[in-house]
């Protein structure tokens, strides 16, 4: 690599004592105190941390189908912008990424843009219908080398397929990442079912429509040996089950998004579709148990589920919008007003459930790497006490459907590199 | 008031009865009259938007409209531009640019209403979204209720059929509570939703237990398609243990009213002789459905004084 070498002056690795790193070749070549390095670009970062890069195991790119919602590019750009440097890109494309053709596809168009490395996720049965495994060794061995397999958005709910398909992921140390919804619990579900769904006639989304897949996945994951990986937790049962499946040394991870930790049900009651999300925001009990269950580590990980939709699949009546919303660009300041802000975890605990974890889950070996002398210099530097009020029209993403407009959030992304280039600069894309 | 009416819980004591007011003095105003119609919005434009179909409603507000002289549009879904893909927002957007002062909707999502009205100036009415809300449904029964008994306060109310997915149910709920009435839900417990213990009511499963006490009975409609959607095991089942017959009316104390909103499912969830009894209220509560929308449209458009509008 023949990029220019920089040195980032007094940053504080983890919030912690501060110090200089010198990126070089793609690497961390140095890091200590007063350093000095010929022809080197200086960033003084003083009052800033550094985090390794951030992982995100799931998010949506739209990209081959809907590039009027997001492309890879745009979502990549956003994703920089977030302090990541690499994402999981997931499959529910048109076409569906569950031939080795797509997924390469999407994995090349990931490192054209450059901003961040871009993992397709393929999906687990052909065209997401849940009857009929994809090739999912192809899309091992394609040049995507994909690990995670999914049809989030649509629940593997036959449990002879999904027992086949845990079975089958073995041979190549892939995973299955469940999106868990009892399809026949949850038929024209429009909200957390509850005291909210009551009183506002939308069909309720029950958690034991999650908890239930989730608790049968755990036993099918025991009884044939393999890794599960559950997306998108929202209950606070489900963070019990998790607990009790890991007491009891079931191989399995599971990830929480940065919505579900900070909103709640609350938020529908003016019918906007930005709201609408699946699984769908739940009560502030749940909110609690999922910020506990990430603080002591039951719950791996923070996950994006960034869901870009197109203006009119939002501008319309609840039950026609498609649900999602855009989550890399805040995820991180989410994140930190939901946990670090409220003491629950350190920067260290974040940089483990936002770059650590999700890293060795997706099995990203340059990622997710601490931050010292000959490691990868993925990281990503943030102003921890800048306040930013989000603007929708000033995202990168294509798409405007953020929950967070007009409000205000904690912590900046200030610089993000991969492998030692800066993607992102004084809160700018470089590219 | 507000500029809306989209759910009953929009309405406060006063609100509600202001409204149950000016519709029993639009109807002494008319009463008797050759001509029943008044000039108060006169030149003002009420557009009934139906996304669903609803002769009886749609028709009631037209009336309504009508006879304060309003210039009335009807928008049916079917055959307009909307079927062809226009969305809600673009309706509501062409609705405005044509000057519309006050939109009726009624629509099969819920929430429609409140999405229409964060992009229209006029006023919108909700004439019904999809599971949520009535709001001047709940209005008549108040209104048919406090004409049969003289009173709200106080008076004992059994709701009963399918809660979870009626409109009407919710609205009145509602509104009972706010006019200070008891409202006791009567269901299997199937059709009462998930957090309706929350609610300003008790609930029971019996309806012969409720039916001694209350002083109104109003059943609900059970929609053809919940019949075979495993709600309950079989429509006789349904209408043995939730049906209101001759053997239960006989139950009931005497001065006690029989309501229903209407299209009625009979020998389901009424027996046709209860229908037709002097308890029922079910054709007055269609004209007391013209009176008490009239009161809504005056109210929200007219903005003028009761004796200006000539009603007094």
């Amino acid at each position: 690599m023949t990029s220019a070498a920089w040195l980032i002056r007094r940053v504080r690795p983890y919030g912690e004592q501060a110090v200089d790193l010198l990126l070089r070749d793609g690497v961390i070549a140095d890091a200590g105190h007063d350093l000095k390095a010929v022809g080197a670009q200086i960033l003084d970062a003083g009052g800033l941390i550094a985090l390794p890069g951030l992982v995100d195991l799931h998010t949506h790119l739209r990209e081959p189908g809907r590039e009027d919602a997001e492309t890879v590019e745009t979502g990549s750009r956003a994703a920089a912008l977030g302090g990541y440097t690499a994402v999981h890109a997931m499959a529910n494309t048109d076409p569906v990424a569950d031939t080795a053709g797509v997924v390469e596809q999407v994995w090349r168009l990931g490192r054209d843009a450059g901003l961040v490395d871009v993992a397709p996720v393929g999906a687990v049965t052909v065209g997401l219908g849940g009857t009929r495994l994809a090739e999912l060794g192809a899309m091992a061995d394609s040049p995507a080398r994909v690990r995670v397999f999914s049809d989030d958005g649509v629940c593997v709910a036959d449990p002879a397929l999904m027992r086949r398909a845990l079975e089958y992921v073995k041979a190549f140390d892939g995973v299955i990442a469940q999106h868990a919804e009892e399809p026949r619990l949850t038929q024209n579900a429009q909200m957390h079912e509850g005291v909210l769904s009551a009183r506002l006639g939308l069909a309720g989304w029950p958690s034991v429509a999650e908890e239930a897949i989730i608790a049968r996945d755990v036993l099918l994951a025991a009884h044939v040996g393999s890794r599960l990986h559950v997306c998108h937790l929202s209950t606070r049962g489900s963070v019990a089950i998790l607990a009790r499946a890991k007491a009891d040394g079931i191989p399995v991870t599971c990830e929480v998004t940065p919505h579900h930790l900070l909103l709640t049900d609350e938020c529908v009651t003016g019918y906007d579709p930005l709201f609408k999300v699946n699984p769908p925001l739940r009560t502030a009990e749940d909110v609690d148990a999922l910020r506990a269950g990430l603080a002591e580590g039951t719950i791996d990980a923070v996950a994006t589920d960034h869901a870009p939709h197109a203006m009119e699949d939002k501008e319309c009546e609840w039950a026609m919008a498609r649900p999602g919303m855009l989550g890399l660009q805040q995820a991180l300041s989410v994140a930190v007003e939901a946990m670090i802000c409220t003491g629950l975890l350190d920067w260290r605990g974040l940089a483990d459930r936002m770059s650590i974890r999700p890293a060795r889950i997706g099995q990203l070996d340059d990622h997710g790497q601490p931050l010292e002398t000959g490691r990868p210099a993925n990281l990503t530097l943030i102003d921890p006490d800048a306040r930013t009020v989000v603007t929708p029209a000033e995202l990168a993403s294509r798409a405007r459907n953020t929950p967070y407009a007009r409000r205000e959030l904690p912590a900046r992304v200030v610089a993000t590199f991969l492998r030692g280039i800066p993607t992102v600069l004084d809160g700018k894309a470089q590219r | 008031m507000r500029r809306h009416l989209l759910s009953a819980a929009d309405l406060d004591l006063a609100d509600a009865t202001l409204i149950l007011d000016t519709a029993e003095l639009i109807d002494t105003a008319l009463a008797g009259r050759e001509v029943k119609k008044l000039p108060t919005l006169r030149g003002r434009t009420v557009v009934n938007l139906f996304f669903e179909d609803s002769t009886r409603t749609r028709i009631s507000f037209e009336l309504a409209a009508k006879r304060l002289s309003a210039d009335v549009i009807n928008f049916a879904a079917k055959g307009s531009s909307v079927s062809k893909g226009e969305s809600l927002k673009d309706t509501a957007l062409t609705l405005e640019a044509m000057g519309a002062d006050a939109i009726v909707c009624r629509h099969s999502a819920s929430g429609a209403p409140h999405r229409l009205a964060e992009w229209v100036q006029g006023s919108v009415i909700n004439a019904g979204d999809g599971t949520h809300e009535h709001p001047t449904q709940a209005l008549l029964d108040a209104y048919t209720i406090r004409r049969r008994l003289g009173r709200l306060d106080g008076v004992r109310v059994a709701i009963v059929g399918d809660v979870l997915h009626s409109r009407v149910a919710r609205s009145n709920v509602v509104l009972l509570d706010t006019l200070g009435a008891h409202v006791t839900l009567v269901a299997p417990p199937t059709l009462l939703p998930v957090g309706v213990e929350s609610w300003p009511a008790e609930i029971s499963y019996d309806l012969d237990a409720v039916l001694p006490k209350a002083e109104v009975v109003m059943m609900l409609r059970v929609q053809q398609e919940r019949m075979n959607a495993s709600y309950f095991p079989s429509v006789r089942e349904y209408s043995r243990r939730y049906g209101l017959d001759a053997r239960r009316m006989a139950a009931m104390s005497d001065e006690a009213i029989v309501m229903h909103p209407g299209p009625m499912n009979r020998g389901m969830e009424i027996a046709a002789e209860v229908a037709d009894s002097v308890r029922s209220t079910i054709v007055e509560q269609v004209s007391n459905g013209l009176s008490v929308r009239m009161a809504v449209l005056y109210l929200l458009l007219g903005g003028a004084s009761t004796s200006e509008a000539g009603v007094a």
